[in-house]
């Protein structure tokens, strides 16, 4: 086998050296009545050749051709070439976890940018090293909101990603949390007279996501305030953070009351390849007074015995291999890696390059919204401020969705499987990354 | 390293009684086992808290460990320069480092509490219970 | 000469941090703008919720965000430079042929929710994976959306949940050895669960005694990872999973150490009822300083009904569709379909070792780690003499004597340009220096390492201190740990004026 180094030869001289005879013999604690016994049914190895044929084949079954308007937690943006090639190098991808600080500085700065990334963008003061991604740091931001308040009950905005609901669903029930939501308004975004008429003092948290799975920007100041009245949390959710490059960070605001308690999110659209939606990579960043109840790792800036710089995983106490079952959480491997591509992306995009990407979002999202209820029969839903996605409802849903099909065109995702009441309507999405050729087919798919 | 006038838990406190009140910290042995201490939570002064509950906990850079109640009483005082300061806990464990006072609420839970010498032969056989 | 003085005044070895480099109208990314017809800001967006600016957010040309992070990469070691031996963790090598794979044109830019009949090929690297991993885990079925191994004993834990819940009683408690990783207890928690602890015994193994004596109708089921954190196979796995099965408990087991038997012996023929794997360890995928991974579930027929929702069923005519009608699933774990980008790497490795190099790959691992047991028995302190597979667990105390601690070896010894073993864990035994040389490393390689152990332990003796102040080599030297805690800086913040944000 390629993958191993001993030939026949080694093993023979390494067991007459631990004086066994026979690699059978090293299993001899496994009972024979365990042990299997036969080769394992799975296919016969592969060359690199016919490895790599094979992958080609079924890569090439993924009609990769078609153009596409679907967002929705997963964005299509452009990737410069460098953050596949500096994440391609050996020294970062094969490294462990950091936990030799000595030898894992380069690993260790990075995260402790990243971190500082995260903050910035979403006005926090701290964020964590990653989380597996946006939809399991909802459910983390959501379990350290009981942890804070010691209340169980949220109020859950609707127009949260509905798989991000899900994933939350099943960590907060065995828990004993009960999760209501709260619905949307004509505009898309979040019912404020429904949100206000139902916190009360045994909320613990409010949990909100902007721009939400409409596309539709949320006032998250605004939603700040009634949680707060009653001692409850903000919890907001960013799906979206390319939507940061012109958009406030929830957190940033000089008034505490309407400041976000926990911003959680998933990063993606920084330098992360779809690939079929994971990996990804999630973050949740929070307040000063609350690094302690992060979940996950925190890289901090420290010295070495001779006072240089250095950095080092730190409040690990917080963590599952020392506090185990009272830790914050049970994560341990997380998405190092996929943060370290999003903190490429962003030291090559800057400012300036971050904020044209933001608005080019914007602008040619709008741009093509005007242009489908000026040019289409179809009409437009929820009339809210948007980043990079709308929601049009189609008149003769399946003619025109077979239609743009056959064309080559997902015109978006059928908004029906997770809203019955948006019969016929689709979240389409366009970014940076869709020519002005894609925008004229879809248009013309809609039109005819 | 066992100070005669104190007496001990198996949890590796060590209480000072003085009168109806005791203070309360851990010992010399209970630091060293922790390492390097890096965080301390304590409760707030006022807090009612019965003997064998969680007062607070200490962090180290490699463990954590809580903090139970020699004695059931009322919390007096704090020592909250701890919370700036907690490598004092290694530095001073029986001195500047105490944690909490109290007033005592049970005085017959004293007996219960180990002399110097039976603590010495409780570490000296390991310093725990299994 | 002493550290300061070696350290060179070159950038490279002197990189400061992404934020206190470059300079304002550097560029490094530009977009040319689309050419279509645009508004105002301030009418598609309430000015309110605009930012003005990114505060502290650096401006580099794309050459200096590539020196910055080669610069920054060239301070790591990493499984490419050499042995890893890092217990539990599977540093195995990452065969480049599968990153070639995972970044093909038709995997990398795919979109989840393209419609079934365009993702073909991707629901079928999946299904492939998953029939693989059943064979090789002796289970029967396969959920691939767990992110990573504690993500994994999450899922798993909830499904023996709701196993309980639907025969009427949810119970209360799952055993959790002393000996186990730490995600155990906590999965264990946030599955609503309490973690009662059973000691183990002498050999090292699971005490059967003690078990009975913790046994109770309350029990949902027991984690048990096998072979266990010392490399030792639990001999008696199936006498508990009999005593769990009388009482209508289940078997969880922790399959971090799945690299100990392919091929060799399958947790499904002893009585396991449901496992995770660590696709990042057993299965080559690279660990990407921490992540990312992934942690298939896989279960006996009893535990299916519960899997999360969707699972990829195989039609008649061999198409893959994602079924979503699983009214008794736990739900969802994680958003879309979990990490695809690891389940392809997978599959290739798998693909590429076949039956055979499967099996040669973990009797090559436990020849491995037999062979450094037996070169550093003696030297250092074996923790328990029980056999053992895959790894091996020594322990500090014949150094302890002379003042010198695990962690002091684990310095000493990247000084030797060995990465150290895991320390520390399990917490069993008190300076664990656990080591899992893996089935990847050559014999010179594994003759290097045992010649710096055997090295550091006469050092100990013969030059304590210079033991205790290492490493010596290294950009930076001890990091304080405690320091770092007491006074957390978590994130840069710009030198001067008041905190941004
Ligand atoms: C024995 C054991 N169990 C569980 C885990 C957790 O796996 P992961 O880090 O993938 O979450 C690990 C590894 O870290 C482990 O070694």
């Amino acid at each position: 086998m390629r993958y191993i180094p001993a030939s026949d030869a080694d093993r023979r001289a390494m067991l007459s050296e631990i004086g066994k005879n026979s690699v059978r013999q090293l299993f001899d604690s496994i009972p024979d009545t365990l042990q299997l016994g036969r080769p394992l049914d799975i296919p016969h190895a592969r060359d690199e050749w016919s490895l790599l044929e094979y992958f080609e084949r079924l890569a090439g079954l993924n009609r990769r051709h078609a153009v596409s308007f679907l967002g929705a937690g997963v964005y299509p943006h452009r990737i410069p070439a460098i953050v596949d090639d500096l994440v391609s190098r050996s020294e970062f991808y094969t490294a462990y976890t950091p936990y030799q600080p000595e030898i894992a500085q380069g690993t260790l700065q990075a995260i402790f940018e990243f971190q500082t990334y995260m903050a910035q963008l979403t006005g926090m003061d701290a964020a964590n090293a990653s989380l597996y991604d946006g939809s399991t740091a909802l459910a983390e931001g959501v379990l350290m909101a009981h942890r804070i308040t010691g209340r169980k009950r949220f109020l859950c905005a609707r127009s949260v990603h509905p798989e991000y609901r899900m994933v939350v669903e099943t960590y907060s029930k065995r828990l004993g949390l009960s999760l209501e939501t709260v619905g949307f308004l004509d505009n898309g975004r979040v019912d404020t007279e429904d949100l206000g008429g139902r916190v009360d003092d045994d909320v613990a948290a409010v949990v909100v996501q902007s721009p939400n799975v409409f596309g539709t920007i949320e006032d998250t100041f605004a939603l700040a305030e009634p949680a707060h009245r009653h001692g409850a949390l903000l919890v907001v959710n960013i799906a979206e953070a390319a939507s940061l490059g012109v958009l406030k960070g929830p957190g940033m605001t000089d008034t505490a009351s309407r400041r976000a308690d926990i911003v959680v999110g998933e990063a993606q659209s920084f330098g992360v390849p779809m690939s079929f939606g994971g990996p990804h990579v999630g973050f949740v960043a929070t307040g000063r007074e609350r690094v302690r109840q992060l979940p996950g790792r925190l890289v901090g800036e420290g010295r070495d015995r001779d006072g240089n710089r250095a950095f080092v995983l730190t409040l690990a106490a917080r963590e599952q291999h020392i506090r185990r079952e009272k830790a914050t959480s049970n994560i341990c491997t997380n998405q190092s890696l996929c943060a370290l591509m999003s903190t490429i992306h962003l030291a090559a995009l800057g400012p300036a390059g971050l904020r044209d990407l933001a608005l080019e979002n914007v602008q040619k999202a709008a741009y093509v919204r005007r242009r489908i209820a000026s040019e289409t029969p179809h009409r437009i839903l929820f009339d809210g401020a948007r980043f990079n996605e709308f929601v049009v409802r189609l008149d003769d849903f399946e003619g025109t969705w077979e239609r743009l099909l056959a064309e080559g065109v997902v015109a978006g995702l059928p908004l029906v499987r997770w809203f019955p009441e948006l019969e016929d309507a689709l979240l389409v999405c366009v970014t940076e990354q869709h020519s002005m050729e894609h925008v004229d087919r879809l248009l013309k798919g809609l039109a005819a | 390293m066992i100070p005669d006038d104190l007496r001990y838990t198996k949890e590796h406190e060590w209480v000072r009684i003085d009168g109806d009140q005791a203070t309360i910290g851990i010992t010399e042995f209970a630091q060293d086992e922790l390492g390097d201490v890096v965080f301390v939570e304590l409760p707030p002064a006022g807090s009612r808290i019965d003997a064998n509950a969680v007062f607070g906990t200490v962090e180290s850079v490699k463990a954590v460990s809580d903090l139970f109640m020699p004695l059931t009483g009322e919390v007096l005082e704090v020592n909250t320069a701890l919370v700036d300061a907690p490598e004092r806990v290694n530095e001073d464990p029986y001195g500047d480092a105490w944690m909490i006072r109290i007033r005592i609420g049970d005085v017959s839970e004293l007996d219960a509490l180990l002399s110097s010498e039976d603590y010495g032969r409780f570490i000296a056989a390991g310093g725990s219970e299994s | 000469m002493t550290r300061r003085d070696r350290v060179a005044r070159h950038a490279s070895l002197n990189e400061r941090l992404v934020f206190e480099k470059g300079s304002p109208g550097r560029r490094g990314s530009d977009l040319s703008a689309a050419d279509f017809p645009r508004r105002e800001l301030s009418e598609l967006i309430d000015d309110e919720l605009v930012r003005d600016s990114i505060d502290g957010m650096p401006s580099l040309a794309e050459s200096e965000v590539v020196r910055h992070f080669t610069r920054l990469s060239d301070w790591n070691y990493h499984v490419d430079l050499g042995l890893y031996p890092l217990g539990s963790c599977t540093m195995k090598y990452n065969p480049k042929v599968n990153e070639k794979i995972a970044r093909m044109d038709g995997f990398a830019d795919l979109h989840p929710y393209l419609p079934e009949s365009l993702v073909q090929g991707a629901l079928e690297v999946q299904k492939r994976l998953e029939e693989c991993l059943a064979e090789i885990t002796g289970m029967d079925r396969v959920t691939l959306q767990p992110a990573a191994g504690a993500h994994g004993e999450l899922t798993g834990l909830m499904m023996v949940r709701a196993y309980h819940e639907s025969r009427g009683r949810g119970r209360r408690s799952i055993l959790v050895p002393d000996s186990a990783h730490g995600t155990n207890p906590a999965s264990a928690r946030i599955a609503g669960y309490e973690a009662v602890h059973v000691p183990s015994n002498a050999k090292g193994t699971l005490d059967l005694d003690a078990l009975d004596r913790l046994t109770n109708p309350d029990v949902a089921g027991i984690m048990v990872t096998n072979p266990n954190t010392l490399g030792i196979f639990e001999g008696e796995i199936a006498r508990i999973a009999e005593r769990m099965h009388a009482i209508g408990a289940l078997v969880y087991m922790d399959g971090a150490n799945m690299n100990a038997m392919m091929g060799v012996a399958r947790p499904g023929d002893f009585g396991v009822d449901v496992l995770h794997l660590n696709l990042h360890k057993t299965f080559s995928t690279p660990h990407g300083g921490g992540g990312p991974g992934a942690g298939p579930v896989a279960v006996k027929d009893a535990l299916a009904p519960f899997l999360p929702a969707p699972l990829i069923e195989r039609d008649g005519d061999g198409r893959c569709r994602l079924d979503d009608e699983r009214p008794e699933s736990i739900g969802r774990v994680k958003a879309f379909h979990g990490q695809f980008g690891m389940h392809s790497r997978a599959l290739a490795y798998i693909l590429a070792c076949g039956p055979n190099g499967l099996r040669e790959a973990s009797e090559t691992a436990v020849l491995n780690a037999a062979y450094v047991r037996s070169k550093l028995e003696g030297a250092y302190h074996l923790a328990y003499g029980a056999p053992t597979l895959h790894e091996v667990v020594f322990s500090d105390r014949f150094q302890a004597a002379h003042g010198v601690h695990v962690m002091d070896i684990a310095k000493r010894l990247i000084d030797y340009g060995f990465h150290p073993p895991t320390i520390a864990f399990p917490l069993v035994v008190r300076g664990a220096i656990m080591i899992e040389p893996t089935e990847t490393e050559s014999r010179e390689e594994l003759d290097a390492f045992i010649d710096a152990m055997l090295k550091i332990a006469r050092e100990c003796e013969t030059d304590p201190d210079r033991v205790r102040s290492a490493p010596h080599t290294t950009r930076v030297g001890r990091v304080d740990e405690a320091e770092a805690a007491r006074k957390p800086v978590l994130r840069w913040r710009p030198p001067a004026g008041p905190a941004a944000n």
